[in-house]
């Protein structure tokens, strides 16, 4: 749409403007703060300059916990978006499935996220989830408390759980908008069921696809309560990512410095994908 | 429109091929058989949403099960299904205030949130979809790093600023801070949907002498009354589910159900009859809602970007 020049519009944004600075840029000055400063308790800080941030960077816990972050991210990314594609392609297009099939598909996407823990968490349990129950009597030696890849297996299956449902429900948004003229034409063309997909459906689900990558990426990268709940970071530290890291670099061991720089590091992190994210976007609608 | 003309596109393919003769009757029988064959394909379309659906249901029926077992039949015995099904376990919840109130304060902040991004929301989209000024793309731009960002980062901060202004364990703590992360998904939500509201309605409506406010009341919110729908339902499902801040920021007076429950399960020992039941009453809300904002689940999800 072709939009007006008008800078009057500011007074409209201003508002949003005013709230969302209060939430994020006051707290992240407090962060900013932190990390450039160092204490010995009673509230005297002093400068350290750029220290928590040498510590953070040199320091093996943050870059494990980095590394355990971007391979869960990995994982689910690579098990989620063919899943939901897969899924995708053979929801019914039209008549009473639609809904259905719609309505209880999204409904572990609005489960709040420490009740999918709990669910999780009771459902794997040996003796009395129907999913750790199983696998023992089946002869599986299942035990995601103390058992690290147990407790990665669970941790993936929950997340795909979660949020498969999201993949298949933009790709389904992007398929649907596929004109019944394209698949006339292909049939009428003899075109195989492969390049139905190759050359029809996977061109236009390219822009959901797009952003369904980005949106899972972007929320395992900063998954926090799911992981918590059910193994609580453990066992030892194998399931730690990122946020759990530094909720307990903050609260747990109240080390405010070096959380200061951990929360700066993370937060460029995320910019910089967001930009990437936004950027891409844009071309793409451009483009339209 | 664009339907139109793929379908004369479409047209011309056809009439192209039906003078051919033999050559395009052989092709003909393929092509039949081809669809007769894609047609029996297509008998078992229901396969895979089932197993997927139930593969999700698992886990959900497993706690709605476990909520109506007492404490004794869930440890003990082993069963698919409750053999005296009660409802014991609800009737904690609905009579011990210190769980019934979590479900208050949990509603309470999440409308205030909602009701707030919505309405800081609404002018700010008309203004992204309608004008260009200066700076706008930089700040739809920090609007989206917001919604990106990990609630880890903001808990202490956010602990602390609040602290400063005194405002811990109130419900309007929580509803701001939930914002960090709403009015940027309701403006990106807005946006889309006032983006394909034509723009001659705004002009056709101040010709015909529309102030501003009572052509965005009268004329345009109807329009977009959709989209308004559904960016509340979004604003209040996202409030709904977030826990660490909703936490961080409370400690007794406003605690949301979400951290009750935590709290149970590591204090008051196994009472997993009322925590699944507890569960299930957080699962309600989304169930009960999510019918009407079906269609449109997607583009919510996505940012308004479908």
């Amino acid at each position: 749409m072709e939009r007006t020049w008008n800078n009057k519009a500011w007074f409209m944004v201003l508002p949003v403007l005013l709230l969302v600075a209060f939430s994020a840029i006051i707290p992240l000055m407090t962060v900013v703060n932190y990390s450039v400063q160092d204490t010995f308790g009673n509230n005297v800080f002093f400068w350290a300059g750029s220290e928590w941030f040498e510590e953070i960077l040199h320091s093996d816990r943050f870059w494990e916990a980095m590394a355990r972050n971007l391979a869960f991210s990995a994982i689910i990314l690579i098990i989620e978006i063919p899943l939901g594609i897969f899924i995708a392609l053979n929801m019914p297009k039209k008549g009473w499935g639609v809904p259905v099939c719609l309505v209880l598909m999204a409904l572990p996407l609005l489960i709040p996220w420490n009740v999918v823990g709990t669910i999780w968490q009771v459902f794997g349990r040996v003796d009395i989830g129907l999913l750790g129950y199983t696998l023992r009597a089946l002869g599986f030696n299942y035990n995601y408390v103390n058992d690290p890849f147990d407790a990665w297996i669970t941790v993936i299956v929950m997340d795909v759980w979660h949020w498969t449902s999201l993949v298949v429900l933009l790709c389904y948004a992007g398929l649907v908008s596929i004109p019944d003229a394209y698949y006339q034409a292909a049939k009428i063309d003899g075109a195989s069921r492969w390049a139905i997909f190759r050359y029809i459906q996977l061109p236009k689900m390219n822009r959901v696809l797009l952003i369904a990558v980005l949106l899972r990426f972007m929320d395992s990268f900063m998954i926090y309560t799911e992981p918590f709940v059910v193994t609580g970071g453990g066992p030892g530290n194998t399931t730690t990512f990122l946020s759990i890291d530094l909720v307990k670099l903050a609260i747990g061991e109240f080390n405010l410095g070096e959380a200061a720089a951990m929360s700066i590091v993370y937060f460029l992190i995320i910019m910089l994908l967001s930009w990437v994210f936004y950027t891409v976007m844009t071309a793409y609608d451009a483009e339209q | 429109m664009a339907r139109l003309e793929e379908s004369t596109a479409d047209g011309r393919t056809l009439m192209r091929q039906t003078p051919a003769s033999a050559e395009a009757q052989i092709a003909n029988a393929t092509l039949a058989r081809k669809m007769r064959r894609r047609g029996e394909e297509s008998r078992f379309w229901w396969l895979v949403p089932t197993i997927y659906i139930i593969f999700l249901m698992l886990p959900i029926y497993w706690l709605v099960n476990m909520s109506f077992k007492t404490n004794q039949e869930i440890l003990g015995a082993f069963s698919l299904w409750p053999r005296n099904p009660t409802i014991a376990n609800y009737m904690v919840i609905f009579t011990d205030p210190s769980w019934y109130k979590g479900y208050i304060n949990s509603i309470i902040y999440v409308v205030m949130n909602t009701v707030i991004s919505v309405a800081v929301a609404l002018p700010a989209a008309y203004a992204f979809s309608r004008y260009r000024f200066l700076g706008d793309k930089h700040l739809f731009f920090w609007l989206l790093t917001n919604r990106m960002a990990p609630p880890a980062v903001f808990a202490l901060p956010f602990f602390q600023l609040y602290s400063a202004f005194g405002l811990i364990d109130t419900h309007i703590a929580v509803a701001l801070a939930h914002c960090l992360f709403n009015v940027p998904l309701a403006v990106w939500i807005l946006e889309g949907f006032m983006s394909g509201v034509p723009k001659e309605i705004d002009e056709t409506a101040y010709i015909d002498g529309y102030s501003f406010p009572r052509f965005f009341l009268r004329i345009f919110m109807p329009l977009i009354a959709s989209g308004v729908g559904v960016a509340c339902f979004f604003c209040f499902m996202f409030s709904w589910v977030e826990l660490l801040i909703a936490r961080t920021l409370t400690t007794t007076a406003a605690k949301p159900i979400a951290a009750i429950m935590t709290r149970t399960v590591s204090a008051s020992g196994l009472d997993w009859g009322v925590l699944a039941a507890a569960g299930v009453l957080t699962i309600l809300p989304g169930a009960l809602v999510i019918w009407f904002v079906r269609n449109y689940i997607a583009k919510g999800f996505a940012l308004g970007r479908v």
